[in-house]
């Protein structure tokens, strides 16, 4: 049932370009109705579908992200930058771990590219990625030329490591430490990597797919309704 | 010197007695005694907890100071006592109820965040193009309404903290105002949930335009009195001007934007420079000051109100010509059906529309089903869309599994990212301007914990 389209997408092809980008499968969703182990009979149960994301774009990208990857590329030389993704008007620049930091510095230093503003990290966890279960992702804007860009780099969950970037853009040093609070990854070299959200005791990291939502039972007029993550719902 | 009450059983608050050093604790009204406690050891410093409960450091906000007489040599945040978790929760609810979520998180622009998140929505879908024009001149309207009300709230809370009641009271009355509008409009003051991915939730109430109109009256007469009250007020230029100073390097090191970075003289605006919702066809100026202080913040706060009511003004006047346009977008997959009506047991769906799903059309109830029911699903992706929030850039990075409910939503919100200005501003000046930079930034915590 992979190719099952679900009937309530929308009617318009959301890239808009004639050419349909490559996908990469990062996880497989099961069933309909999101609980396991009802005993549903209805076959629902029983569907698959793939998780797919918008995949490598090739050249040409369109628009300035042309120039500005290749002056990028030309500044960090080859490996650094694993995949380009164009989607939805956006730039991607999937980032090798070890070259972020170099990566970052050109691109806020050179002035063709001059991405002075960094609006952060935010992390997303992917469990069922094997090697790139953890993602962090930067979102980088360019007041100068009026352009935004975004970085990922994407570690495994037994090495959750990434070189921050505190020393080039030095307003990310809360925004690592709110992913090392709720994602785990390790931010190597800042300053003071502490929880910030959490208390400082708190055991696991709450973002993560792996940690439930928790909540417990509310009772209304006789009836129980169950906390979300374990009410019967569409997924 | 410490009074602790032992209960075990509390694992969550265990206690334990400060062994090492001195310790003071301060209830107020005795701080000539803790001076004469530490008369025998002079250079000792003193480590003050302004907050979590504290009349003026902006809701739970706790400031840790390190004190050497009166003036700070360090001073850090402690923040996360506000936090609820919004990212997680949106992540077991459908695309629309995540509205319902992040309108709680800076309670002072609730509209913003609705918006933000609306957008990058709109963005996965692939539909930013099919908004109808009158869903986004009322989320224009709605949110430069909501600038100004949230910044009355930045100047008459920090006016009261700098002991400006009257700024305080008038601050509030005019935002009582804003919010009657809101309350019109959406039926609620706070948290809306009014701007939906797809469009708006409904359409003008009758009566609005001429409220918005009498609003406009009402403001055009009362807003210049902050500048009577404040602007030249000597007492009130004493207390704000050259505190809290941080420069144009300063901000573009620490990622601040808004109001503190508009102080520098650089008119960074999201409105101008990356337009959404149609803000390239309003005529609006994007005001600034030169001093990178306080006051120059304040100035800047009190301009930008004017222009936003000249924005508000300009909505009206093209409401005006829309009587009846709709206001979500018109494919029936994404629309959500939300015709409410007040009746006699209180808010519900309103009649006409029952009678449409349940006698008229059997496509129309179908898809009123699968949309309350399910939800509407998102190819999968990833979208990061900020706007211009009182605050300065409020961001939304959403990615989607393709699935009914949202994989992950982060907020970048403005508030968080300026409080970390907060040591820099305060170092080396005196405790009483701590009150004064922080206000300056104007931090809600609902913004910063999430």
């Amino acid at each position: 049932m992979s190719d099952h389209q679900p009937e309530n997408l929308p009617a318009t092809s959301p890239a808009g370009d004639a050419q349909t980008p490559a996908t990469e499968v990062v996880d497989q969703r099961q069933g309909m109705f999101g609980v396991r182990g009802t005993g549903d009979t209805s076959g629902f149960g029983g569907l698959r579908r793939q998780v797919a994301l918008p995949g490598g774009t090739p050249k040409p990208y369109g628009s300035w992200f042309d120039g500005a990857t290749d002056r990028l590329e030309g500044l960090v030389g080859d490996g650094a930058i694993e995949k380009v993704v164009v989607d939805r008007g956006e730039l991607t620049l999937h980032v090798q771990r070890d070259r972020l930091v170099e990566v970052c510095r050109h691109l806020r230093d050179d002035e063709a590219l001059r991405f002075e503003f960094c609006s952060g990290v935010s992390g997303v966890h992917y469990p069922n990625e094997t090697g790139r279960e953890l993602h962090a992702v930067y979102h980088l804007m360019s007041m100068t030329h009026n352009r935004r860009i975004r970085l990922e780099v994407s570690v495994p969950d037994a090495d959750p490591h990434i070189p921050s970037v505190v020393s080039v853009y030095p307003a990310n040093d809360w925004h690592e430490r709110e992913t090392w609070d709720f994602f785990g990854i390790v931010f190597d070299g800042h300053p003071a990597l502490t929880r910030i959200q959490m208390p400082d005791d708190w055991p696991g990291h709450p973002q993560r797919k792996d940690y439930p939502l928790g909540g417990i039972d509310v009772e209304y007029k006789g009836a129980v309704i169950p906390p979300p993550d374990t009410r019967r719902s569409y997924n | 010197m410490t009074q602790t009450q032992s209960t075990p059983s509390d694992p969550y608050a265990t206690t334990r007695d400060t062994t090492e050093g001195k310790v003071f604790t301060v209830t107020g009204q005795d701080w000539d005694s803790v001076v004469a406690g530490l008369a025998d050891e002079p250079e000792e410093r003193v480590v003050v907890n302004m907050g979590p409960q504290h009349p003026s450091t902006h809701g739970v906000l706790r400031l840790i100071l390190e004190l050497e007489g009166e003036t700070v040599t360090e001073a850090r945040c402690g923040i996360g006592y506000l936090h609820t978790g919004i990212e997680k929760n949106m992540e077991f609810r459908n695309w629309t109820q995540g509205v319902t979520f992040c309108t709680r998180m800076d309670y002072l622009s609730p509209f913003y965040n609705e918006a933000a998140y609306s957008l990058a929505v709109e963005r996965l879908l692939g539909i930013e193009d099919q908004i109808p024009e009158k869903a986004n001149v009322m989320r224009v309207l709605l949110m430069e309404l909501n600038r100004i009300s949230s910044h009355l709230v930045a100047i008459a809370t920090g006016g009261m903290e700098i002991g400006a009641l009257t700024v305080m009271t008038i601050g509030f009355r005019e935002r009582e105002m804003t919010l009657d509008v809101f309350e019109l409009i959406t039926g609620l003051r706070m948290n809306h949930a009014f701007i939906r991915p797809g469009g708006v939730a409904q359409d003008l109430p009758p009566g609005a335009l001429d409220k918005i109109r009498e609003y406009i009256t009402w403001m055009n007469k009362h807003l210049p009195e902050y500048a009577e009250l404040c602007n030249a007020n000597p007492i009130f230029k004493a207390r704000l001007q050259d505190v809290g100073y941080l420069d144009l390097t300063g901000c573009m090191a620490l990622g601040i934007t808004g109001p503190p970075l508009r102080s520098t003289g650089y008119a960074m605006d999201l409105r101008k420079t990356q337009p959404y919702c149609g803000y390239e066809t309003y005529d609006f100026d994007v005001p600034t000051w030169d001093t990178a202080d306080s006051y120059g913040r304040f100035r800047v706060r009190l301009q930008e109100m004017h222009e936003s009511l000249k924005i508000v003004e300009q909505c009206a006047d093209r409401l005006a010509e829309m009587e009846g346009e709709p206001v979500m977008v018109a494919d029936k997959k994404i629309g959500w059906p939300s015709q409410l009506a007040v009746g006699t047991d209180g808010m519900g769906n309103s009649l006409d529309h029952i009678k449409h799903i349940m006698g008229e059309s059997m496509e129309a109830l179908i898809h009123h089903f699968k949309l309350v029911t399910e939800g509407f699903r998102v190819p999968a992706g990833q979208a990061y869309v900020a706007v211009e929030s009182p605050r300065g850039e409020l961001g939304c990075h959403l990615v989607s599994d393709g699935g009914t409910k949202p994989y992950r939503a982060h907020f970048r919100d403005p508030s968080f990212a300026n409080l970390q200005a907060m040591p820099i501003m305060c170092e080396g000046g005196m405790v009483a301007d701590v009150i004064v930079a922080v206000a300056s930034l104007d931090p809600v915590m609902g913004g910063v914990d999430r």
